[in-house]
């Protein structure tokens, strides 16, 4: 069924009574070509991809609770493509002219609105750093504009720009950022994988793998056994529980972010603001709650809760740029768990193991990149080449020495 | 959180600094001939794993002392916490 405009106005005419389901509910399949691990935002967009780009329909896609149940229903919403390292950035730019196109392609509302993303800089050394970043971004294809405080009191007027401790002496914008809307982007690319022939199975867990000879021939699950020719993992934040199973180590540590969201208020600010001081960024849905968050809360965690003190962190960065929300209520808080890689940067890339692939260490940055992760790792296991703008993500580039170190510091993932 | 130090008893763990996996203090023979590959695995590679987990915290706003504790990642109950001065020595290091 292809959604319009039209269609609304008609089935409104019919008492809504000619919708259908927007995706089966299939059995397994004795046998797949491809087997994807992992029913959130990059598992079905990587089916997507598969499908649409690439040709490849005899796929699977394995959920063990319900579609979409993982970080894509937990995050933040924000898409931007303001990175600076090479390995990164022509990635992230990728991602956003998917973004850019997504509705169409998917033929699903994702409700993306490139509402703009602004950095704040305090110092003038931080200055000197987002105009490297911004031609960083510019080389890559990417839009970004540097402005200066009093271009900035016109355009965000309420922020704190006269803070005695962080004055606000600018911003790095990228006016093509912005949010979309997080369970719409699964669901449409679960309904576009779908309607292409692609298996999407819910409720079904991965218990082991097939491994004979160093190959791996298929997964079990909790419905039984499943062959195929290639083994796709995409469930970040659980990727060393499910490496486990095939006896492989990873360079991530799992850990808990927050996120929050106030009582809804009428529409304040216009795009995504973030903190250059500290970390806190906010945006403001459509409904009208702040949207926000900052740090993890730092140490292991598979617990999709927090603690308290990152809560505290978290409002006293709001508070130092935007002091009016003081005033607002908080309605809800969750806690997703991020695998944290070494170097703060992903992995698409194929394993020891023939047959079987990884897609994971988005640490809290997956949501943003979920065009772009389906759509290499679909490239990469259509073609078992890397895409040209993937093929920094390797799961070997701490033996070689080729990190992604956007933050800089080093082999510790909770500071990334 | 409510870390029980060893010395101290309970501590808020906002008065700490994480840094990870305890198996931090085994530190390689550098050396050995598979030295790269071992210090390779050392500093990227993490057991991650779901439930109980040995990991490092630095009593940073205390006694400045480090502990090892045992706690489950998963529901962050905590089943011991060591000095790891002493987990080191028993783990065959001299300080």
């Amino acid at each position: 069924m292809h959604y319009s405009g039209l269609r609304v106005f008609l089935e409104g005419l019919k008492g809504n009574k000619g919708w259908v389901k927007a995706w089966r509910e299939p059995d397994p399949k004795p046998e797949y070509d491809i087997v994807i691990i992992g029913g959130g935002g990059h598992g079905l967009s990587t089916a997507f991809y598969l499908a649409k780009e690439f040709g490849i329909t005899n796929v699977a896609v394995l959920e063990k609770g319900w579609l979409g149940s993982g970080n894509i229903g937990r995050n933040t919403t924000i898409i931007r493509s303001n990175y600076l390292l090479p390995g990164n950035e022509p990635f992230y730019e990728f991602s956003m002219s998917l973004w850019e196109n997504l509705e169409q392609e998917t033929n699903y509302n994702s409700m993306v609105s490139q509402r703009s993303i602004v950095n704040l800089y305090h110092t003038d050394a931080q200055r000197d750093a987002y105009v490297r970043r911004a031609n960083a971004m510019l080389l890559a294809g990417a839009d970004a504009e540097l402005v200066d405080a009093a271009a900035l009191r016109k355009e965000l007027p309420f922020l704190n720009f006269d803070n005695a401790r962080f004055p606000i002496k600018g911003g790095l914008f990228q006016r093509r950022g912005g949010t979309a809307r997080h369970d719409a982007v699964a669901w449409g690319y679960a309904r576009g994988a779908d309607s292409r022939g692609v298996d999407v199975i819910q409720n079904c867990e991965v218990t082991g793998f097939q491994i004979e000879n160093g190959v791996c021939k298929g997964v079990e699950t909790s419905r039984g056994p499943i062959r195929a020719n290639k083994v796709a993992m995409c469930v970040a934040g659980s990727s060393s529980r499910v490496a486990s199973m095939a006896g492989m180590r990873l360079p991530i540590e799992s850990h808990v972010l927050q996120a929050f969201v106030s009582e809804g208020l009428k529409p304040v600010l216009p795009g995504v603001i973030t903190f250059g001081a500290g970390h806190f960024y906010v945006s403001q849905s459509d409904k009208g709650g702040l949207v926000f968050g900052g740090d993890i809360d730092g140490y292991n965690s598979y617990a999709q809760r927090g603690n308290l003190p990152v809560v505290e962190d978290v409002c006293e960065g709001g508070m130092a740029i935007l002091p009016m929300v003081g005033r607002a209520r908080l309605l809800r808080s969750w806690g997703g768990v991020m695998d944290m890689s070494m170097d703060g940067s992903p992995f698409i890339d194929k394993t020891h193991i023939d047959g079987l692939y990884f897609n994971g260490g988005w640490c809290y940055g997956g949501f943003k990149a979920t065009p772009a992760s389906g759509y290499c790792y679909a490239h990469l296991l259509a073609t078992d080449q890397p895409h040209p703008v993937a093929t920094a993500l390797r799961l070997d580039r701490f033996k070689t020495g080729h990190m992604i170190d956007e933050r800089g510091a080093g082999n510790q993932p909770n500071l990334h | 959180m409510i870390i029980p130090h060893p010395l101290l008893g309970p501590r808020d763990a906002a008065e700490f600094v994480y840094l990870g996996d305890a198996c931090l203090i085994d530190r390689p023979d550098w050396k050995a001939n598979d030295a790269l590959e071992k210090f390779h695995d050392y500093g990227y590679m993490r057991d991650n794993p779901p439930g109980d987990h040995q990991e490092l915290w630095f009593h940073e706003q205390g006694d400045r002392s480090w502990l090892v504790v045992t706690r489950n990642v998963t529901t962050h109950e905590i089943s011991k916490v060591e000095l790891a001065r002493d987990v080191a020595r028993a783990r065959g290091r001299d300080k």
